[in-house]
């Protein structure tokens, strides 16, 4: 079968029609997917949507029950994880506890039969370049959950995967070290030229590292992209609702909005407050509604408004603005091209 | 009615509720509360009398009157070492190493295969298999295993059933394992032991596997480790504390026992029986407590092997 036209490069990883299912549950439910090589490639979804199962599925702690995987174009199926080029960034960092920190580091140098200098060596630099020089000696239960988090990387690295895999990396970090280290798996990553794919629930965490971003739900990919298309043009509701908590509106309700006539995706923080008697902007729509809900959120307020003609919608607005409490009649405008289709729903 | 309305009755006030108060701000009142019994019982009670008993050892017997001198000496614990007491420490130990080493290797599959593969339904089962034994009679299961050994016993069947009559007849042959049957040698001993003290191998271990994350057993793999890799280098190492706890109850168990050895073994000595006559029979309380103390001598010697090897590591 030939689709496409003869493909660029060899895929890093391809998943072509994979299922998986667990008893009745269907954990993966045809999932086609091609990853670039060199790419930073985030898999996003809530818990139970697959992106996880996808993972293990590469790593080969699972095989597919249907379907076709290849690893730069070799077939993976009924291959076990040590016969595999590929390392895993585990979510609770997996770490040996009855070995140092230098030995944690130097063991997939040592099951591959590399004598103690060479390993020593190799594990120390990876070390350095994980920022944790002169940590080998130590155990990993003295140590943070952030150099954890690197050792687990450093061991991964140290024989030189084809592709990464990332299970939620920085589910367990606190928000400094979280930002600190997304900067740094991404600078690794450009480094090193290496595939990389990462899984995570946290939708800005895909969006700020990722090349491209895969969204699951229920078994499928449902929309797959750079995080910008992601992010600007949702596919469905749910990718509208979870990235991002777009407002969804129906065919009618986006077209009185300037909008296409069809279900299409509106962004909180596209919605502008107008201020009492000021003129909407030029080829914005204009509404008028009365606030039921207000969160301050830091740099924002989510504003839950209920229009004149029933439509709820939720808007970001500066969290400087004034007057907005539960119960104020506000004057909304949404510019034109704000409201967009999506394109996965009829 | 709005649950913000509705006004719940003030717990009443009782004697329990202010002792509760007392103890809630005292806490380390409570802990020497709870600890006073037992430490009672074990300080007084246990180790008390223990050393007052290992303290005879450093007295002697009189020969002639057979009643004991109180007065110092190191010639009992010298004793021991002499060739026909020193085989007695010797045969212990060996039969103890073989019964402890014989469990672990029969427990650890077991061990594993519950704390790894089996669901509730089968792990319920398995629990209820391991401990059954330990309901009956020590003595029945003993002379249980008398007849299995015996020579018209259905271990001897089995083995002529199978062609393996030949074999059984060659182990018996041997030298210090062999013996006229296997109900009077040392392998049908060291065969009972190992029956009667799986229950205490299995149960630590499998605590132990139960223990090891299973991502620890999937990144070893994940980094090229092969299955037999993996056992050796991250799943033995963390089980072996579980290991050395079972082959505390093994080792020591055997080290004390008297009765297996008077039903089973031959008719050499191990340390119990020594215990047992030189106490009962022989009235000779110094040599009993200086044989006690072998025990516990050979555990010290068990534990710090076991922590030189790392076994304590993965704690």
């Amino acid at each position: 079968m030939h689709v496409h036209a003869a493909p660029i490069a060899t895929p890093a990883v391809r998943f072509a029609g994979v299922v998986r299912h667990f008893g009745t549950v269907r954990a993966v439910d045809g999932v086609d997917l091609s990853i670039a090589p060199g790419e930073f490639f985030a898999m996003l979804g809530p818990s139970g949507s697959g992106k996880t199962t996808c993972l293990r599925l590469i790593a080969g702690f699972e095989q597919p029950d249907a379907g076709h995987i290849e690893i730069f174009g070799e077939t993976v199926e009924g291959l076990p994880p040590y016969r595999r080029a590929v390392n895993t960034v585990f979510q609770d960092y997996a770490l040996f506890p009855h070995l140092s920190v230098g030995e944690n580091v130097a063991y997939g140098l040592r099951v591959r039969g590399i004598g103690r200098t060479d390993r020593d060596r190799m594990a120390r630099d990876a070390l350095a370049m994980v920022k944790l020089a002169g940590m080998e000696a130590r155990r990993p239960a003295q140590l943070s959950g952030g150099q954890r988090q690197r050792v687990a990387l450093a061991r991964a690295l140290v024989v030189r995967p084809k592709v990464l895999l990332l299970d939620e990396p920085l589910g367990a970090l606190d928000l400094k070290l979280r930002e600190e280290m997304q900067s740094e798996l991404k600078g690794l990553q450009r480094a090193l030229g290496l595939t990389f794919v990462f899984v995570t629930h946290d939708q800005s965490e895909a969006l700020s590292m990722a090349d491209r971003v895969a969204v699951f739900n229920e078994g499928r990919i449902v929309q797959v992209g750079p995080p910008e298309e992601v992010y600007e043009r949702p596919a469905t509701r749910f990718v509208a609702r979870f990235v991002g908590s777009a407002n969804v509106l129906e065919a009618s309700q986006a077209q009185a909005l300037g909008g296409p006539a069809r279900p299409s995706s509106l962004r909180p923080e596209k919605i502008a407050l107008l201020a009492p008697g000021a003129p909407a902007p030029e080829g914005a729509s204009l509404i008028e509604a009365r606030v039921t809900e207000v969160s301050y959120q830091g740099p924002v307020r989510r504003v839950s408004v209920l229009s004149a003609d029933g439509l709820a919608l939720t808007a970001a607005i500066p969290a400087a603005a004034a007057g907005v409490m539960a119960g104020a009649s506000v004057r909304l405008a949404v510019p034109a091209g704000a409201v967009r289709a999506m394109e996965g729903e009829e | 009615m709005s649950l913000a309305t509705l006004d719940l009755p003030a717990p009443r006030e009782g004697l329990l509720r202010r002792l509760s108060d007392i103890l809630v701000r005292r806490a380390r009142l409570l802990t020497l509360l709870l600890l006073v019994p037992p430490l009672l019982w074990l300080g007084l009670v246990y180790l008390g009398s223990l050393f007052v008993f290992l303290g005879q050892s450093i007295f002697s017997i009189d020969e002639f009157s057979g009643t004991i001198v109180r007065e110092p000496t190191t010639a009992t614990l010298l004793e021991l070492f002499r060739p026909a007491n020193f085989d007695i420490v010797l045969r212990t130990v060996g039969i103890a190493s073989a019964v402890t080493l014989l469990c672990a290797v029969i427990a650890f599959p077991i061990a594993y295969y519950a704390a790894r593969y089996a669901g509730p339904k089968v792990k319920a089962a398995f629990y209820l298999a391991v401990m059954m034994p330990l309901w009956s009679s020590y003595l029945v299961k003993v002379y249980g295993w008398k007849l299995l050994l015996a020579r018209e016993g259905a271990i001897g069947w089995l083995a002529g059933k199978l062609g393996l009559g030949g074999a059984l007849e060659a182990w018996l042959a041997l030298p210090l394992v062999g013996g006229p049957s296997l109900s009077v040698s040392y392998t049908g001993m060291v065969l009972t032991f190992t029956y009667l003290w799986l229950p205490f191998m299995i149960l630590p271990v499998q605590a132990a596997l139960e223990r090891v994350p299973p991502h620890l057993i999937e990144a070893a793999g994940d980094l090229g480790a092969a299955p037999g890799l993996v056992f050796r280098t991250v799943i033995l190492p963390l089980a072996m504390p579980g290991v050395v706890a079972g082959g505390i109850f093994t080792f020591s168990l055997t080290l004390g026992d008297y009765i297996v050895p008077q039903i089973i073994g031959t008719s050499a000595l191990v340390l119990g029986q020594a215990v047992y006559t030189l106490q009962g029979t022989a009235g000779n309380i110094p040599l009993a407590a200086a044989f006690s103390l072998v025990p516990i001598l050979v555990m010290a010697v068990f534990l710090t092997l076991a922590k030189r090897t790392g076994a304590f590591d993965a704690l």
